[in-house]
């Protein structure tokens, strides 16, 4: 699947809910199955610092492949940080850097991609562009 | 005409309360970052920037005059409304940062030496702290820290081994941000004032919850904010004792605070206007006077009696929920909560609590050092205004456990 795909795929799952408890509910779902980032790469230059959470992304190539493993103080952040890895784990540098990601506002959780919310999520999306830049 | 004691009547006069939010009735709980504003003030603002506009202290047509007339009553109500003892010891700032940083740089730049001091506590907002460091920094000064308890409360028997002739001023807020806590700031004045020292208060939220005698507290300075003030953003006050004010150089240059300039030599206006230079926030400030104008119709005692009884509630209720630890604790405290719970991140809960209609702060609420000293990463605060209720409290204690059964 294209990243096109997944953000469709993203956005009809979210389509079924109606409230935002809901919609929270799942993300705090996704938030706890996310599997955790080992505590060997939650060190100081894989955290994205911002003052409402932490997030932690740690990145690896593979046969010309990033993949990504996060983890956040957060859950709703981690639940967020898990579809953006679902999105972009497993992509070449090249389809990261290309793809230009709308599912975050289609579901309605654009507020956390401004800049003054500070929970991470931002910084994320840039240091993921950052290691596809770097590896591309 | 008696005055306003119901929170029931208090609320009419807002506005901005009567919305929904995320289709739910709003219950603003962030009162401690910025409070709404009654209709006297709005309509002021509106009056001012639909007609009566014209530029303070310079011309001599009628606008002109309504406004300067407008500016100096504002700044006579404050000195009224705080018992300053002359209306030139109230400065028009932008807010309390603004009236922490002139102080700052104008005391420091005549007073503060390498080798001498600063006095804050562990328990400031940013805007008490950075400020302090720049100027030590450039001047090769020391910023010495009083410590709190685990409780929150100052550490007063340190104040002795801290209190020394290298200290130059204390610098401490009556109510902290994070803790809710009314601090013994008469304590800290008369001990300072003993040595000679002179004391500013950080007053951002003192002055919105108790009634600032300001010659009676006696302290030096008192740096507050309209905004949490029940009145506009952007317009502060610093407050000054006549002769320190006198004694300081200005901060910045400009406009209006000159008595006569040459290209070789410039002579400053006296006080106020020698520390208001530029075309200052002169809808603000009048603002600020209609906002001090509603706070003297409202039965402040009648206020604090509610508040009281918010703050036993809070205590019971949220002492009851497993897991839930509450910072600031003492019988003289506001109705501030500053919060954690295990096993749920405080922007989560907020999150959530959001749609709930419920707006909270959460994070590091501008005092990084006092969440190191709790070891806190973050902390969730709900701050109450003299405007919300009992329901309301119970509205949040609710909402909170929703929030928690989701998250654990």
């Amino acid at each position: 699947m294209t990243i096109k795909e997944v953000e469709q795929e993203i956005v009809d799952e979210f389509s079924i809910f109606t409230e935002w408890m809901d919609k929270y509910e799942y993300l705090i779902e996704l938030g706890k199955s996310l599997p955790i980032i080992g505590e060997n790469a939650k060190q100081e230059g894989n955290l994205i610092k911002g003052c409402q959470s932490r997030v932690w992304l740690n990145a690896q190539i593979s046969e010309g492949k990033l993949f990504f493993t996060a983890d956040s103080d957060a859950i709703i952040t981690k639940g967020i940080i898990s579809l953006l890895v679902r999105v972009y784990s497993g992509r070449t540098p090249k389809e990261i850097l290309e793809s230009d990601i709308k599912f975050i506002e289609k579901i309605g959780l654009q507020d956390n991609l401004s800049p003054t919310r500070a929970n991470g999520l931002l910084s994320m999306i840039r240091q993921i562009k950052y290691y596809a830049a770097a590896y591309s | 005409m008696g005055k306003i004691s119901s929170v029931s009547e208090i609320r009419k006069h807002f506005p901005a309360l009567e919305q929904q939010v995320n289709g739910k009735r709003l219950v603003y709980l962030d009162n401690g970052a910025t409070a709404h504003k009654p209709h006297s003030v709005i309509d002021l603002i509106n009056q001012m920037n639909s007609r009566t506009n014209g530029n303070i202290h310079r011309a001599v047509h009628e606008l002109s005059a309504q406004t300067t007339a407008l500016y100096e009553a504002a700044r006579r109500d404050i000195q009224k409304y705080l018992n300053a003892a002359h209306p030139e010891e109230i400065i028009f700032t932008s807010g309390t940062t603004a009236s922490i940083n002139l102080v700052a740089y104008s005391f420091a730049s005549k007073f503060l030496n390498r080798g001498d001091s600063i006095l804050i506590t562990e328990a400031e907002h940013h805007s008490n702290i950075v400020p302090w460091q720049m100027v030590c920094d450039m001047r090769g000064a020391e910023l010495k820290v009083l410590p709190v308890d685990d409780s929150g409360n100052w550490i007063l028997e340190s104040l002795d081994k801290l209190l020394d002739n290298s200290v130059k001023l204390v610098a401490v807020s009556q109510i902290s941000n994070v803790l809710g806590i009314i601090n013994p700031i008469e304590a800290v004045i008369t001990k300072a004032h003993s040595l000679g020292i002179p004391v500013l208060i950080d007053g951002a939220q003192g002055v919105v919850h108790t009634k600032v005698d300001l010659q009676k507290l006696d302290c030096d300075f008192y740096a507050f904010s309209g905004h949490k003030l029940y009145g506009p953003t952007g317009i502060g006050v610093l407050y000054g004792k006549k002769e320190l004010l006198e004694s300081m150089p200005p901060w910045m240059g400009g406009g209006d605070m000159v008595e006569s300039v040459t290209l070789k030599k410039t002579t400053y206006a006296a006080l106020p206007l020698k520390f208001e230079a530029g075309t200052p926030n002169f809808i603000g400030a009048a603002a600020l006077g209609e906002a001090i104008r509603f706070m003297n119709q409202i039965d402040l005692a009648a206020v604090s009696i509610y508040e009281k009884e918010i703050v036993t509630f809070l205590i019971e209720e949220l002492t009851k929920i497993e897991g839930v630890k509450i910072f600031g604790v003492s019988d003289k405290k506001i109705p501030l909560f500053s919060i954690t719970a295990e096993g749920a991140y405080p922007s989560d809960i907020a999150m959530i609590m959001d749609k709930l209609g419920i707006a909270l702060r959460s994070g590091f609420m501008c005092a990084e050092p006092l969440m190191q000293r709790f070891g806190a990463e973050s902390m969730l605060r709900a701050s109450f205004g003299m405007y919300n209720t009992m329901e309301e409290a119970q509205i949040f204690v609710e909402g909170l456990k929703r929030a928690l059964k989701m998250l654990r």
